[in-house]
């Protein structure tokens, strides 16, 4: 498979921000491509560089054949976008979004009406037609916001946090819509903060943190960094505090979520001990035990030292 | 190449056209402001009623353009339809081409309703039709270019419509929609010919109501083509900034 798009050195600062940092790395045709990171990683900023809507302050990136420095509108012609935001026109219809889209990207007029009625029907929209974009629910807005990407058949499209405020069925259903797509030849290049979500949908991830890539690889590889470390999972009977545990830390990585402590244990009896021992301190009974195979979210911890509900409460409060 | 950007000067222009502009309360607003303000005039001094109707034009064509343009450009930047634009296979300037073009077809509207209310009320007639439609095309592609520069210089829609009566109200009263302005003391007069208003008010008197002086007339219509020059010039460097 040929790269579809390869960044060379890509670099943005905002004022004395250093937001991206010299991006090196390449996208192969057909695949789904994660970004994965935290809040501030420069995952936004460098799809805004690589889609025009903003210059690289340096380095390039050559898409499907074209540079994005020279030859920006030729990169428009072949990509389809769908920001974090869905952003069409809440004042138009469904059916009058799409045919303005269509005609923005040069749709050929007699083929226009046909080409909206299958993205609306593929994207089993085609009974809202009329409705207008603002009345639609969330999950319904993304859905005609990826639909919009796709007019003009692009060979790639770019996905800015997805899945980001949806219900649990429209992510899910967006899930299955992205790997439709990827059936059809269509290369995705997707970011995102959650980390199950890039396990499940991607070929390949690039972890990226402060604007440089940690890592790229499959999520099978990126787990292999971790097998061989257990991790135990203990569930207490009431609520842990992220603070309590910082005692429980000096012996690894240790995340929190509501009445569950999980850690990366490279010894077993001594992370047991400290388990009872923490307990005892803070008057907590251990309901359970288990050691769990390690994930995409322990090597993600692993990697980068970011916890990622800390990186889930971020995006929660950035989105508010 | 050229084709395609014709074609989305044209999409966007129905867009907004659809989107925002065709609203009862927008054509309300371009007509009643206008009237009411000109009442208020005539009840203070009921005579020469005929003389007002350019100035009525040229009001209905700012508000008409300024009040939805300048809010138009700045809510689509807002909550990121704007970027819908920019990430199209189109160039930045035709994205402001269409969206003054926009602008100003509404405002071409509400002040062309404007001279039948002159003609059928106020008792005047064109005296030059041909040169009062290029005038008036001149007026709204200029003031629209003004409504657009307005908006990619602000952030929020309320900043917008703060700026835009900053140099509104002040244009009704001292471009000679009212009071002629060789009326005016001369400090105000030089301040009246850095407005465009000014060039518009006198381009549509001589060719609505008359008399007809050739010269005049050109001066005043390359005076409007180059503040739209100007508008549009300096509202893409700044629209290019904000992408910085």
């Amino acid at each position: 498979m040929k790269d579809i798009i390869r960044t060379l050195g890509l670099t943005k600062y905002y004022g004395n921000l250093l937001a991206v940092d010299h991006l090196s790395f390449s996208v192969k045709e057909g695949e789904i491509f994660g970004f994965l990171g935290p809040n501030g990683a420069g995952k936004t900023t460098t799809i805004r560089m690589l889609v025009g809507l903003t210059t690289p302050t340096e380095g390039t990136a050559i898409i499907d054949g074209f540079d994005i420095r020279s030859e920006i509108l030729e990169v428009k012609r072949r990509v389809g976008v769908v920001p974090e935001t869905s952003n069409l026109y809440d004042e138009l219809s469904v059916k009058d979004n799409l045919l303005f889209m269509a005609g923005l990207y040069h749709v050929p007029r007699l083929e226009r009406e046909d080409r909206v009625r299958e993205l609306l029907e593929s994207f089993n929209l085609w009974e809202r037609k009329d409705t207008k974009f603002g009345k639609l629910s969330k999950g319904l807005k993304r859905r005609l916001t990826v639909a919009a990407s796709l007019i003009h058949h692009p060979r790639i499209i770019f996905l800015d946090e997805p899945t980001t405020g949806l219900d649990v069925m429209s992510a899910r259903s967006l899930r299955l819509l992205l790997k439709e797509l990827r059936e059809t030849g269509v290369t995705i290049f997707l970011t995102t903060h959650y980390i199950e979500e890039a396990d499940q949908l991607c070929d390949r991830i690039a972890v990226i943190v402060k604007g440089r890539i940690v890592t790229i690889d499959t999520p099978e590889n990126m787990k292999s960094i971790v097998r061989g470390i257990p991790v135990i999972e203990a569930l207490f009977d009431s609520p842990i505090d992220k603070s309590m545990t910082d005692d429980l830390s000096v012996l690894g990585e240790v995340w929190v979520e509501d009445n569950r402590v999980r850690m990366l244990a490279e010894k077993i009896p001594e992370t047991l001990k400290a388990l009872i021992s923490f307990a005892t301190r803070h008057r907590l009974k251990i309901i359970e035990v288990n050691t769990v195979k390690p994930g995409l979210e322990d090597a993600f911890v692993k990697l980068t030292g970011v916890k990622p509900e800390i990186m889930r409460l971020e995006k929660e409060r950035g989105g508010q | 190449m050229i084709r395609e950007e014709i074609e989305g000067v044209w999409c966007i222009v129905l867009k907004d056209l659809k989107a925002y502009y065709f609203k009862p309360p927008n054509i309300s607003w371009g007509i009643l402001f206008p009237l009411v303000l000109a009442l208020a005039f005539t009840l203070r001094k009921p005579s020469g009623l005929s003389d007002l109707a350019p100035g009525l034009v040229a009001m209905s064509a700012l508000f008409g353009t300024t009040s939805m343009e300048a809010i138009v450009i700045t809510f689509e930047k807002r909550i990121g339809a704007l970027e819908r634009l920019l990430l199209a296979p189109i160039s930045l300037e035709t994205i402001l081409i269409g969206k003054v073009l926009g602008g100003s077809i509404f405002g071409l509207m509400i002040s062309s309703i404007m001279t039948v209310i002159s003609i059928e009320f106020l008792g005047v007639s064109v005296k030059h039709p041909s040169l009062f439609a290029i005038s008036l095309l001149l007026t709204v592609l200029t003031l629209s270019a003004l409504g657009s520069l307005v908006a990619v210089s602000v952030k929020e829609v309320f900043e917008a419509q703060t700026l835009s009566n900053y140099f509104r109200f002040p244009m009704i009263f001292l471009c000679g929609v009212f009071l002629p302005v060789e009326s005016m003391p001369a400090p105000l007069q030089w301040l009246a010919y850095t407005l465009p208003l000014t060039y518009s008010v006198n381009a549509l008197r001589q060719t609505f109501v008359g008399p007809l002086r050739h010269g005049d007339l050109a001066f005043n219509i390359a005076a409007l083509t180059l503040f739209f020059l100007l508008f549009m010039t300096v509202a893409t460097r700044l629209l290019k900034k904000h992408l910085e």
